[in-house]
């Protein structure tokens, strides 16, 4: 029995990940088609009523490994380990998110396993699971399968619908061991927040602003232009690192996902990560110099261009037609 | 303490990727470059080496690919490292992601470094998991994607932002790190470590010298098979504007979003 194991990553408080839940959804509806059980795997001490609700998405059990840490991969994977081979899990899945690649690569290791990453969906073919992952910054979708089981799925971002099914799992703890290697890396802070909170997620207009402004001052640009409109300012990881805008405000697979009306994008490559964020927009609009950037294969319209010459202009423009 | 630095060679940036559809493979003839994401695991090396906090003796770069692969080695070294291991094989073509990352995990052993970096990604693969897999094998405490690394009383502490904001990790050597794109500006090469590279210690290993199964690398060893190719769902192609008179481009932007009734 070819069952699927998912690891619901939450917070720390209770309060799980929605791509988690969504892969839960998922891994019930191929466990309906393989024969087999969707499960998940939860670390940390997490009540009982906060696990069994996970059944409400679909998985029939929970398992709850409470003395291993929540927050960094290597515990994680020795649970989730220990669970595939005590319980025989023909194939683990991941939702879309950072963790997940950590604990499926420790797992290809551990468990001289099979794994494809940024799965954007997993079907059934003569019993087996294949796994559709796009390739070469997503101009192919290449369908791959597994050579043995166990098999290890890590999804996109916002692959995998959360569905809602009524039900409630059986809640069953397990004692895992951790490797030697495991407790060498210790969590100091988790989920800091940096910069002030802004709130994006209920703006119809979005100016998402990236490497392209060239420094942190050329974000008033797009305060400007998003002022013009009504809109509010979004932005891409490398400017958060950098320090250039706040991480409340960034799009993409360790941000914000939104599906504004419109988003304009200045000066941003549209990186994968950051696409997963904001593909589900009405209208994409994009400034970038770089007439090859990536961002302009799936915007509608594509202005190639230097945004800082295109930009406040077009602030004026929206200004004397706005009135 | 020792610095092994993992590097592969990509096709160059420029060049129309394509996969074989014969072999189901990256066709990898065209121009070649160092996967730009590794200059930044290089950097991250030699700035640890510069800082001082803790004294490095060697910095090494370590690559596993075809003859050509020596190239990114070159860079390398050209950049700072101060020798290469070239792992080539022709029983190591076809590997996926678990075979590459045991037999890389089986040519760093020997080496017993303290600190092993990668870079995020690699151009062509983009898979974001040879570090985590490396790492297991090797039985070392890994993280993925730091953008902040600093050594202090022998640990490592690391920044990095994952699923909920900012993480802080204090990570024990020996380590695998894989670092992000925004860990620093990497430096450009000299033009007398250009010259000089090629003289540098430069060590060729093929499977049975780095005592590799070869039942599990190369496609024997292989734990996924590529079933099929197909294009991604059709989509619209966009309308694209070339900016050669602002004021027009300015006139059809407003007139497209007057359109879509967006002001
Ligand atoms: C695991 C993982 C998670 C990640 N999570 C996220 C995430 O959540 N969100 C995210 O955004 N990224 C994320 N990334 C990073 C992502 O891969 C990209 O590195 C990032 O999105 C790039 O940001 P950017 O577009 O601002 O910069 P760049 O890729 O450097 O692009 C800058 C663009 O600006 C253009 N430009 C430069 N000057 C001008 C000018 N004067 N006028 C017009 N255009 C100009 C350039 O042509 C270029 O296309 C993640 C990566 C990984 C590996
Ligand atoms: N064949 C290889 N040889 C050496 N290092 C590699 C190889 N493949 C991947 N890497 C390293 O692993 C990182 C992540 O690659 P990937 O998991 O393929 O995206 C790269 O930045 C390199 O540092």
């Amino acid at each position: 029995m070819a069952g699927i194991l998912v690891y619901a990553l939450h917070d720390g408080e209770g309060n799980f990940n929605k791509n988690a839940l969504g892969a839960i959804s998922k891994a019930a509806e191929l466990g309906g088609e393989l024969g087999g059980e969707a499960a998940a795997l939860v670390v940390g001490d997490v009540a009982d009523d906060a696990c069994a609700s996970l059944g409400n998405y679909g998985a029939a059990k929970v398992y709850r490994a409470k003395d291993v840490p929540e927050g960094l991969a290597p515990p994680i994977v020795d649970a989730m380990a220990k669970v595939i081979q005590d319980e025989g899990f023909g194939y683990a899945l991941f939702g879309g998110g950072l963790l997940g690649f950590e604990i499926g690569a420790g797992l290809t290791a551990r468990l001289s396993a099979g794994v494809t990453m940024e799965v954007t969906e997993v079907k059934v073919s003569d019993g087996k699971l294949v796994a559709e992952r796009p390739i070469l910054q997503d101009s192919q979708i290449a369908d791959v399968g597994y050579v043995a089981e166990p098999g290890i799925i890590i999804g996109r971002l916002n692959a995998f619908d959360a569905n809602e099914t009524g039900g409630s799992a059986e809640v069953v703890d397990v004692d895992v061991e951790l490797s030697p290697w495991s407790s060498k890396a210790k969590l100091i802070q988790r989920g800091e927040q940096r910069g002030a909170d802004v709130n994006i997620e209920d703006a119809e207009i979005l100016v998402g602003g990236g490497r392209g402004l060239g420094a942190a001052d050329g974000f008033k640009l797009c305060e400007e232009l998003a002022e013009s409109m009504g809109g509010a300012v979004a932005a891409t990881r490398a400017v958060v690192d950098a320090g250039w805008y706040p991480y409340a405000a960034q799009i993409g697979q360790t941000g914000k996902t939104v599906a504004p009306k419109l988003y304009l994008a200045a000066g941003i490559s549209g990186a994968i990560q950051h696409k997963v964020g904001m593909q589900g927009s009405e209208s994409i609009l994009a400034i970038n110099k770089d007439p090859n950037a990536p961002i302009f294969e799936f915007s509608d319209l594509g202005v190639v261009g230097d945004l800082h010459k295109i930009v406040p202009k077009l602030t004026e423009a929206i200004k004397a037609r706005r009135g | 303490m020792k610095i092994c630095v993992l590097v592969k060679e990509v096709p160059d940036a420029a060049v129309q990727k394509r996969i074989d559809p014969d072999t189901m493979r990256l066709d990898r003839s065209g121009e070649k470059n160092l996967n730009p994401f590794d200059t930044h695991a290089i950097e991250t090396a030699l700035q640890i080496k510069e800082g001082g906090a803790i004294p490095v003796e060697e910095v090494v770069a370590v690559t596993m690919g075809p003859d050509s692969a020596v190239r990114a080695l070159h860079k390398a070294v050209a950049l700072g490292a101060d020798r290469s291991v070239h792992l080539s094989d022709d029983a190591l073509v076809g590997s996926d992601v678990c075979a590459t990352g045991y037999a890389l995990a089986k040519v760093l052993e020997p080496e017993s470094p303290d600190l092993v970096l990668l870079g995020q990604q690699s151009d062509d693969g983009e898979c974001y998991t040879i570090g985590a897999v490396v790492a297991d094998h090797l039985k070392m405490p890994s993280l993925t994607q730091v953008v902040k690394l600093d050594v202090a009383d022998g640990k490592l502490r690391c920044e990095r932002q994952a699923e909920y904001g900012y993480d802080t990790v204090e990570v024990e050597l020996p380590a695998v790190i894989s670092v992000g794109d925004a860990i620093n500006e990497p430096r450009y090469p000299s033009l007398k470590a250009i010259m000089g590279a090629k003289k540098k210690p430069l060590d060729a290993k093929a499977t049975a010298d780095a005592g590799i199964d070869s039942g599990m690398v190369g496609e024997p060893g292989s734990k996924t098979a590529v079933l099929a190719l197909n294009p991604p769902p059709a989509k619209q192609a966009g309308e694209i504007i070339e900016d050669e008179d602002t004021n027009e481009t300015v006139e059809k932007i407003v007139a497209w979003l007057d359109e879509r009734k967006l002001l």
